[in-house]
């Protein structure tokens, strides 16, 4: 089923880079991950994006293609035999990106800031948009999902992968916070979601554990405060 | 009786723009209905409940909202006349990545600019044509940046053109100097009836709309 050779440069905690590896195993599609160190960007990877100097890039036969959600749409277009990621219908399509540019545009800058946030009070500044978000994304599934258990309905679609990779990231900001910011109570749509998305087996082994996951980012706030860069 | 295609719109809007010459590349009827943002109409608040922003595309009572979006959605329904988007799919790719470029860039720099002065205009200003330096050695010499054809990235790019005037007014400077291809490329657009008719005039953004908000601020 591989279509020629398939090389993605990322990192194991990229959610950005899981989009990718999520997307590559629902079309079985086999490739060699290169990873690349943290800090250090590789020649490789400056030439295959000049432009934004970032991961995940794909490369097929050689060529580069950059941008995650880029990437995805690519692979389901490439890989049309596998199952469908995005939705066949031109509305459900638009309805799909349009939730995640949500996600990228404001669910994850709002997410990010939450680990780094110092001090109860900046701790619950920090919380108020990202709980906002998960209340849209809930009244979102709820809406789109069709029963579920996925937001694509029966079968794992694109924004559960635009969406889903940042799970990670929320399970360290519950340990670090100590609030359960998808839970049954609040969000039981997708408390539901999230394990059905965890233990698909195009996901399962490319989300990151959370305990290793805590280590990085706290590596990486550590970085940030001694070099203000 | 409601028209089937309704857009809810801002006369300025680069985004709004872009959807009305995907639109009229189409050759899709629709009904314009401008918004005042300092008053926004219960529909538009409706249609998009969750950044209550403009363009909103409603199409049979369904919005599709966020501009390229729409232009891929428009693309996707009218899809026998004026392909947006090529067919290969590394091409898309690339389209879409250029595309997305534009979105992150030329918006952001171009409005640093024309609400700031002193250095904080001369690192947008900098930046800015930073930005269309790339993109113009990214269109090479073709025609559009979709080949023979207004493609998805003109359609994203060509309603900064009612803009480039604002800029340079602000920045005082020539987008001729900076990037004289990307001036003539827009220029080529300018000439198809689907992007004249849908751009409005440089001079009244600048005029109308820059300028006085800019002495507003404080800024002039």
């Amino acid at each position: 089923m591989a279509k020629g050779e398939v090389k993605l440069l990322g990192s194991w905690p990229s959610p950005y880079v899981m989009r990718a590896r999520i997307a590559l195993n629902l079309k079985s599609v086999e490739y060699e991950f290169l990873e690349e160190k943290l800090g250090v960007k590789s020649e490789l990877l400056l030439k295959s994006n000049p432009v934004h100097k970032k991961i995940p890039v794909l490369l097929h036969h050689s060529k580069p293609i950059c941008e995650s959600l880029v990437i995805v749409q690519y692979i389901d277009e490439v890989w049309s035999s596998g199952p469908a990621i995005l939705p066949s219908d031109p509305y459900d399509r638009a309805v799909a990106r349009f939730w995640a540019s949500y996600v990228d545009e404001k669910f994850f800058p709002a997410l990010r800031a939450l680990p780094m946030a110092q001090g109860k009070e900046a701790m619950e500044a920090a919380m108020h948009p990202v709980k906002e978000g998960l209340a849209l994304l809930e009244d979102a599934y709820a809406n789109h999902s069709k029963g579920g258990p996925f937001f694509g309905g029966g079968q794992i679609s694109y924004l559960d992968v635009a969406f889903g990779c940042f799970l990670g990231v929320i399970r360290v900001s519950e340990k670090v916070t100590g609030v359960a910011l998808i839970n049954e109570h609040t969000t039981p749509g997708l408390a539901g979601w999230a394990e059905e998305f965890c233990a698909h087996p195009a996901v399962e082994d490319v989300m990151p554990d959370t305990d290793k996951l805590t280590e990085f980012i706290n590596r990486i706030i550590k970085m940030k405060s001694q070099s203000p860069n | 009786m409601t028209k089937e295609v309704v857009l809810l719109d801002l006369w300025l809007s680069p985004f709004g723009m872009r959807v009305r010459v995907a639109l009229a590349e189409k050759g899709v009827e629709y009904e314009y209905r401008e918004e005042d943002l300092g008053n926004k109409s219960q529909l538009l608040l409706q249609m998009n409940p969750v950044h209550k922003k403009i363009p909103v595309l409603i199409h049979n009572g369904k919005p599709i909202c966020e501009s390229l979006v729409i232009v891929q959605y428009i693309d996707e329904t009218w899809k026998d006349k004026a392909p947006l988007l090529p067919s290969d799919p590394y091409q898309r790719a690339e389209a879409r990545f250029w595309a997305d470029y534009i979105d992150k860039q030329i918006y952001s720099c171009g409005r640093m600019l024309w609400t700031t002065k002193g250095e904080e205009q001369d690192a947008a200003k900098k930046e800015l044509k930073e930005c269309f330096k790339l993109l113009e050695e990214h269109l090479g010499d073709r025609t559009y940046f979709g080949g023979d054809n207004l493609g998805f990235v003109d359609v994203a790019l060509i309603s900064f053109y009612s803009w480039f005037y604002a800029y340079e007014t602000c920045g005082n400077f020539k987008m001729e100097e900076w990037c004289p291809k990307i001036v003539s490329w827009a220029k080529t657009c300018m000439q198809r009836e689907s992007v004249s008719k849908s751009l409005v005039d440089p001079l009244k953004v600048c005029h109308d709309f820059v300028l006085p908000r800019r002495k507003t601020l404080g800024l002039d």
